[in-house]
């Protein structure tokens, strides 16, 4: 028996091992064209040298960083200092994703909590709900909510019929339409990835710590949020990656008063500026700073699972 | 049953007219022409007519420079890209044989800067860039760009403007009195304040909302094209259309015949229709701007044709055309829209 057991490893190996290459070959085209060649594409134009109105000339450059993290003032001529333009519009949208990261949070882990703790038999259900909004384009559930707080659109006509304001609310155009938007946008990915979390939690754990004199409040810091953790990291990646990238709720609803990330990135290709080396490099920056996100979150499950 | 195959057999006959026609790749603003006059071509010369559309000048040309030029026989860019696409030699060229409506073309719109002679562009649609009000709003004086630069206490925070480089930067110098594709430094920077200053009352950008923020009431007055407002007083909207004495903006679109066409004679085919008078017509009926060519007042319907935003008041100041300045100005008015907007 001590001895059987290798051999079938071995052999199971043997097989795998030969049929290696045709088996990861699916695997790693798929990376290849879809993930790899992209971005090695993005990467590499980012240091070409721009052709006006669109295009690249083929000669290397680092005109696109230089216009990123240098100014030199609106005539070139001024002493080189750090220009704040590009960082600003990074930290108004990082800002914007960690708001709107946080409004998910607060909402969605009660929402996941609840459905988790329904009977079996109706949280389908309750998943379903969350779900349905999603068989509608973004694009349109974007516009309908800006028809549903403008300034004599049904909920400041509701509020004002209620009595509880006497002056329509100025919602559209303003930052919390924009908080509103990403908020309702990504809520499900908060809620789903905690609600996974909280369904396989074991509750008899939180009885047994009440049984010995623990608080609520100490059940749920030190019980249940250090076995969730995993699901909530999960759902706030979900929202804050795909927030701060999003420039369909800033400009429909917020008025497309500041650049986001995202429109600056498409003004460099799709409007007048046509700048396709500056736009790659702010997708390459942009792409930096999420990656240096998930190494984070990484590094935080490892240690999770060390404990 | 007789109908039937009668029916299935002039079905036949019109596809393989069609077959034999061939067909016609089309690259064109969306909303911008009318699908009876497309199914009328069709009609009349068997030619199957795709069309893909785009919202804006830059992006056509990017989808063009990204390697889609060859795909397409015709595309209708503005007056300053056709500019910019003969000098890229993204443009094929056509004699005035093969193009018997040409003297169609209104005198005034054959021998224009960007296409003298007319070689390889035909006039599409033209019209105006300014502004229009929500006269139950405002009911004061709106024949000053101040109104959008300099706003009154009424419209202050309710204007919408087009979130457009070009028409944005040429109405703000427009207003100051600056020349386009200016190079002086302080007339630059003058431009540059006033429309910093300028942003604190404006609600919103936005191009093609630019009509609907209009109708809804989300903005009380907006920049807009002519036949935008227009269309928003045809829905309902107590809109006025101003043509403001420091001038306005003026363009003109324009089908081109592409370089390397799969189907250039269907493409020539299809630019000679659009010169007959009443197809002309056709397009200016269904998107309320004004035809190039000669000939189509017969055939407009009589709102359209009278209308204040077509028919500019005796003694209004005249339009600018956009003009295309050299990469080193470009790039300062570049800086400057993103300073606005950053």
């Amino acid at each position: 028996m001590a001895g059987a057991a290798p051999d079938s490893g071995t052999s199971a190996e043997t097989t795998y091992r030969s049929a290696r290459v045709p088996l990861l070959l699916p695997t790693w085209l798929v990376i290849g064209i879809f993930l790899i060649l992209p971005v090695a594409l993005m990467a590499v134009y980012s240091f070409l040298t721009k052709e006006m109105r669109g295009g690249v000339i083929w000669e290397f450059s680092l005109a696109a960083y230089d216009q990123f993290f240098i100014n030199r003032g609106l005539f070139g001529d001024e002493p080189p200092s750090l220009e704040w333009t590009y960082i600003s519009v990074f930290g108004r949208s990082i800002a914007q994703a960690a708001t709107a990261t946080t409004l998910c949070l607060l909402i969605g882990f009660p929402t996941a909590w609840f459905i988790a703790t329904r009977p079996p038999a109706t949280r389908g259900v309750w998943l379903f709900l969350i779900t349905v909004p999603y068989w509608v384009n973004l694009l349109i559930r974007t516009v309908s909510l800006r028809f549903l707080i403008r300034e004599n659109g049904p909920l400041n006509d509701a509020l004002l019929g209620t009595g509880l304001i006497s002056e329509p609310l100025a919602m559209i155009n303003t930052n919390f339409a924009v908080q509103l938007g990403l908020f309702y946008s990504y809520l499900p990915f908060m809620v789903l990835p905690i609600y996974a979390a909280v369904e396989r939690y074991n509750f008899t754990l939180s009885e047994a710590a009440a049984d010995l004199y623990a608080s609520r409040w100490v059940i749920l810091r030190e019980i249940v949020l250090p076995i969730v953790k995993p699901g909530i990291i999960a759902g706030c990646l979900l929202v804050f990656i795909p927030s701060m990238g999003a420039f369909l709720a800033p400009n429909l609803l917020g008025g497309a008063k500041n650049f986001m990330i995202g429109s600056l990135i498409e003004e460099q290709f799709k409007r007048s500026l046509g700048n396709w080396p500056f736009g790659a490099a702010v997708s390459m920056i942009l792409m930096s700073l999420v990656l240096i996100l998930l190494m984070l979150y990484a590094r935080s499950m490892a240690k999770t699972e060390a404990r | 049953m007789t109908r039937l195959i009668t029916t299935t057999s002039a079905l036949c006959l019109l596809a393989g007219a069609a077959q034999a026609e061939g067909t016609l790749s089309v690259y064109h603003w969306f909303e911008y022409i009318p699908q009876e006059l497309v199914d009328k071509f069709t009609a009349e010369t068997g030619i199957a007519v795709t069309i893909d559309t785009y919202d804006s000048n830059e992006a056509m040309l990017a989808s063009l420079k990204a390697g889609r030029l060859g795909q397409y026989d015709v595309a209708v860019p503005a007056d300053f890209m056709v500019e910019i696409m003969a000098e890229t030699g993204m443009l094929d060229t056509f004699t005035a044989e093969e193009m018997p409506n040409l003297p169609n073309i209104a005198p005034q719109w054959l021998d224009v800067p960007f296409d003298p002679g007319r070689t390889s562009s035909i006039p599409y649609q033209w019209g105006s860039t300014s502004f229009a009000v929500n006269r139950d709003v405002y009911a004061g004086d709106i024949s000053s760009l101040g109104v959008i630069f300099d706003p009154p206490e009424e419209l202050r925070g309710k204007i919408n403007v087009l979130d457009s480089q070009n028409e944005v930067l040429i109405l703000g110098s427009l207003y100051l009195g600056i020349p386009q594709c200016s190079t002086d430094r302080d007339q630059l920077r003058a431009l540059s304040d006033m429309l910093v200053a300028a942003k604190q009352h404006w609600a919103s950008f936005g191009s093609d909302t630019a009509k609907d923020v209009m109708v809804s009431g989300d903005a009380a007055a907006g920049m807009i094209y002519n036949g935008f407002s227009a269309k928003a007083r045809a829905e309902g909207a107590n809109v006025e259309y101003s043509y403001p004495t420091e001038g306005h903006v003026l363009w003109m679109d324009n089908v081109v015949l592409l370089k390397d066409a799969p189907n250039r004679a269907n493409a020539i085919a299809f630019m000679n229709f659009l010169l007959e008078p009443e197809n002309a017509a056709a397009v200016t009926n269904y998107a309320a701007y004004t035809s190039g060519v000669s000939g189509v007042e017969s055939f407009l319907d009589e709102a359209i044709r009278t209308s204040p935003e077509n028919n500019p008041p005796a003694g209004a100041a005249p339009g600018a055309f956009a003009q295309v300045c050299d990469e080193e100005t470009q790039k300062l008015y570049d800086a400057i829209w993103i300073n606005l907007k950053k």
